[in-house]
């Protein structure tokens, strides 16, 4: 073997060494990768009310209640959904039908307490027109973002 | 590819290709700007900040390219001691470094108005500020040795080890939830409607002919620096009482 | 004029969009000028050593 390819051997064993070892340390830690948790999630972890947490999912059209400067909505997996409250102010993407994600605690009476809301878009960009257009011709696809708050659809 | 090994066939070659690749620059600029700023519609959700989109897109497809090109050229380098491959993988580190930071400030002044929020620590996020450290470090580490050669295979081996980073920037949005939404792009479907879709390419193919055009720029400028510490070592040989 | 303001507003993202715009502007023609710069100034060099030495 020449010194040449040795060299190559030597970098393509080191860097699948490395990809290994990083796939390894990445799975270990995939619950702390994850930056949130569905309705669901949370449903099955029953979190302590001192735990901090994030949920994501889609605002539940009509869910949307405020008095003065609180916010009561519920978000949604499609399977589950969670009433969140939060005093503050909303990003501009906040509406209903589009994915956000809260950071807070759950309360004892079972609504989340938010003391941060996000919101979250999906990889769709269009005009205006275009997007009327679509939900005119019945051909709207809604909530891609769906999908996202239940992390197992993604990775297995 | 050991053709290009050779510096004087390299540079024939770069420097034929140079004023095309300006060119392109210009042109694409020229044409991408307007229409990324003023012609392009707005969008249905975010409004006239979808124009930041042309900037921070761009910027960061340029550069995970460049961390490629840099990897690729270190690993030539340690491998088959390509003194090419590592002045192309040296001059391309600021320009990686400055397309890093603009994909992060970009994505930043669109994060706060959109999402309420400069910065989070999701998956998305994090490794791109960590592929930029990685940009730091190969800088670093350049000028950190007495010797140049011994800091060209330090950072050489820094930049292979990050490589692995790169492609965890690309699936962290299919792999974990994020707040970044995954990709609106891909071989084989796209979630952009077609007329901002058009300045994303313009602005996309001015940023990598402005980095091919600035990589022959700074290609040279290495050489000329590898010339002028070989003159200075025989000036220095040339003189055997100054040299001790 | 008035579709100038607007565009100069962007429906209310100026901030954001304009900042974007100029920080990105900005580096891009630094990087420019410094590599084109750094080549000059080595040219330079290179050529004073070439003359020194005859």
């Amino acid at each position: 073997m020449t010194r040449k390819s040795r060299r190559l051997y030597f970098v393509l064993l080191g860097l699948l060494g490395l990809g290994a070892g990083l796939a390894l340390v990445l799975t270990a830690f995939n619950d702390n990768i994850v930056f949130f948790f569905s309705p669901t999630e949370v449903a099955a972890k029953h979190p302590k009310p001192d735990q901090r947490l994030r949920v994501g999912g889609l605002v539940v059209d009509g869910s949307v209640q405020k008095n003065g400067t609180e916010v009561v909505f519920t978000v949604t997996d499609m399977s589950n959904v969670l009433p969140i409250k939060y005093v503050g102010i909303l990003p501009d993407l906040f509406r209903e039908g589009q994915g956000i994600i809260a950071e807070g605690h759950m309360g004892p009476d079972g609504i989340f307490a938010a003391n941060e809301v996000l919101a979250k878009h999906d990889e769709k960009y269009m005009p205006k027109e275009v997007a009327d257009a679509l939900k005119k011709s019945g051909r709207w696809q809604e909530g891609s973002n769906a999908k996202h708050p239940a992390p197992e659809n993604a990775q297995r | 590819m050991h053709r290009f090994a050779n510096p004087t066939q390299f540079m024939r070659i770069a420097n034929a290709i140079y004023p095309w690749v300006a060119g392109v620059a210009i042109l694409c600029f020229l044409f991408g700007l307007p229409i990324a700023l003023i012609t392009s519609p707005a969008d249905y959700q975010q409004g006239n900040t979808v124009r930041i989109l042309y900037l921070h897109v761009p910027a960061a497809v340029l550069a995970e390219m460049i961390y490629y090109a840099m990897a690729a050229g270190s690993a030539a380098y340690l491998i088959w001691r390509h003194p090419m491959a590592n002045l192309v993988a040296k001059a391309s580190a600021p320009m990686g470094a400055m397309f890093t930071a603009l994909c992060l400030i970009c994505g930043m002044l669109w994060g706060e108005p959109m999402w309420g929020t400069f910065w989070v620590w999701d998956a998305r996020l994090t490794s791109t500020l960590i592929m930029f450290f990685f940009y730091l470090g190969y800088l670093a580490l350049g000028d950190a040795f007495e010797d140049p050669e011994r800091g060209d295979r330090a950072s050489a081996i820094l930049a292979l080890v990050g490589v692995v980073n790169v492609p965890i920037i690309k699936f962290s949005v299919n792999w974990w939830n994020t707040l970044h939404q995954p990709a609106s792009l891909s071989l084989t479907k796209s979630n952009m409607s077609g007329d901002m879709l058009l300045p994303l390419f313009l602005m996309m193919g001015a940023y990598a002919a402005f980095y091919v055009t600035v990589l022959i720029i700074r290609v040279r400028s290495e050489l000329l620096a590898a010339k002028i510490r070989n003159a200075r070592m025989s000036q220095i040989a040339a003189m055997p009482q100054m040299a001790e | 004029m008035d579709a100038f303001r607007d565009f100069l507003d962007m429906g209310g993202y100026a901030v954001w969009v304009w900042s974007a715009y100029g920080i990105s502007a900005l580096s891009l023609i630094g990087m420019l000028v410094w590599s084109v710069r750094t080549l000059k100034a080595r040219q330079k060099e290179f050529d004073v050593l070439k003359n020194s030495r005859g």
